[in-house]
């Protein structure tokens, strides 16, 4: 078994509060999990937790790998293998759609040209649906489900090994659901593990419920809840 | 180290552009420094001669004011929308992240400095007598603005009071900028009779102390936040 996230006993404290407590969670390589829960479940946390975003208190935990125990400078290498979308989209109102996909880009991928950077940004923008006329607008023109796509694109072309979703629906329209639906399908079937955060039950009934590699996950009071299957 | 560069070519570009589009600099930071300009010559009005000997004193008081806007700005850009976690996924280098946002804030601030230079000029009658001088103590004092403000800048971004803390926690580690910036600029402009010169000293090694100091430092900062 390939697993990308493997946490035992994880604790995460949000201040002294404990958002995670000894919570047992795992994800293979090319495996979707759905995680389920009511508003301060510890979702978001579990979330930040496998991007390295939130530290360990207690137990332990690997991802992609790596022991998250780990100090923070020995962390900056997998990070980088990791797709995180959270409920912000963590882009800059005044660059344009493009500049702010291709700045992620070259954040993660500093080597390639500028007319690479320019073509990948493109295509992910494309494969978002994000109309072309639309590529050279400020993010802040922008409607927020136009926003949620351009932060996708940033997630995508980082060509993640993890992808970790929070929520990505939110904001969207029927089309992008079903388009999130099918880069989420996509990157499962290239071997890549998918955690995504969701309220929303069109999930499953999307592409996604057709994948045999699904699971869900239901988080209470920072601990798991229960598994299906 | 190409690696780094590329990141610090990438951030500094970054957040030069944004401010050339959000204009903030240009409509906001600038009037606002020239605005300084022009209320201490109402304070001093009725000296002119008062005036013109503490023109350099003043410039670096408008500086200094307006760059805790500038860096402000410039974290603001990455507070916002949780920007920073980018930083935090990327396999970037904190040291060239510092760097690009110091490099940034330093070049609005050279900006900054040859508007308000003019308006010394104009608006105090400062003549100008040693313009290599000038330019020197110019670029260290913005060097060393940018890269302490930028240090400062994150550790504020961490607390809820970060606007308000801001002014007191960098102000007073600029102290030596404002002496030294001020001596040399005074000899520049022949208003006081010292060695311009011998001030470059101190204001490169709070350039150096701040950008190494930061480069150090940022990498844990930036996981704290």
């Amino acid at each position: 078994m390939d697993l990308a996230v493997s946490l035992r006993s994880a604790v995460v404290l949000l201040g002294r509060f404990p958002a995670l407590s000894g919570i047992d969670f795992s994800v293979e390589r090319g495996e979707i999990v759905t995680v389920r829960g009511a508003n301060g479940a510890g979702k978001t946390t579990l979330l930040r937790l496998c991007a390295g975003l939130a530290a360990l208190y207690a137990g332990e935990g690997e991802v992609l790998g790596c022991d998250l125990a780990r100090t923070a400078g020995e962390a900056r290498y997998w990070r980088r293998k990791v797709g995180f979308l959270g409920h912000e989209t963590r882009l800059y109102g005044d660059l344009t759609a493009k500049e702010n996909v291709e700045f992620a880009h070259a954040l993660c991928n500093g080597g390639n040209s500028s007319a690479d950077r320019s073509t990948v940004a493109t295509a992910a923008l494309s494969r978002l649906e994000l109309p072309v006329r639309l590529h050279r607008e400020r993010a802040h023109r922008l409607s927020a489900g136009q926003q949620r796509r351009i932060a996708l694109a940033c997630v995508m072309v980082r060509n993640p090994e993890l992808w970790l979703l929070d929520e990505p629906h939110a904001s969207l329209d029927v089309s992008g659901r079903e388009c999130v639906a099918g880069i989420i399908a996509e990157a499962s079937a290239t071997g890549a593990a998918v955690v995504v955060v969701t309220h929303e039950q069109d999930i499953y009934e999307s592409e996604i419920s057709l994948q045999p590699n699904l699971r869900t996950v239901t988080l209470a009071g920072g601990k798991v809840l229960e598994l299906q299957p | 180290m190409i690696a780094s560069l590329r990141t610090i070519a990438l951030i500094a570009s970054k957040d030069l552009r944004i401010e050339l589009r959000s204009r903030v600099v240009f409509n906001h930071v600038l009037p606002f420094a020239v605005l300084v300009l022009i209320l201490f010559g109402f304070a001093l009005d009725a000296d002119s001669e008062a005036l013109s000997s503490f023109a350099p004193g003043l410039f670096w008081l408008a500086v200094l004011l307006a760059a805790l806007l500038a860096v402000g700005r410039s974290l603001a850009l990455e507070r916002a929308d949780g920007a920073l976690d980018s930083f935090r996924m990327a396999d970037a280098s904190p040291a060239a992240v510092f760097a690009g946002k110091a490099l940034a804030v330093f070049v609005q601030l050279v900006v900054l400095e040859v508007v308000l230079g003019v308006g010394i000029v104009v608006f105090y009658g400062a003549s100008l007598e040693k313009p290599g001088l000038l330019v020197a103590a110019g670029v260290l004092a913005a060097a060393g603005i940018a890269s302490a403000g930028t240090l400062y800048g994150v550790v504020a971004s961490q607390l809820a009071v970060r606007e308000t803390i801001l002014p007191l926690l960098l102000l007073p580690v600029l102290a030596p900028v404002l002496i030294g910036a001020t001596r040399a600029f005074g000899d520049a402009f022949g208003t006081v009779a010292v060695d311009g010169w011998s001030w470059l000293g101190l204001l490169g090694a709070f350039a150096m102390v701040y950008a190494t100091f930061g480069a150090i430092v940022f990498g844990p900062l930036l996981e704290e936040g």
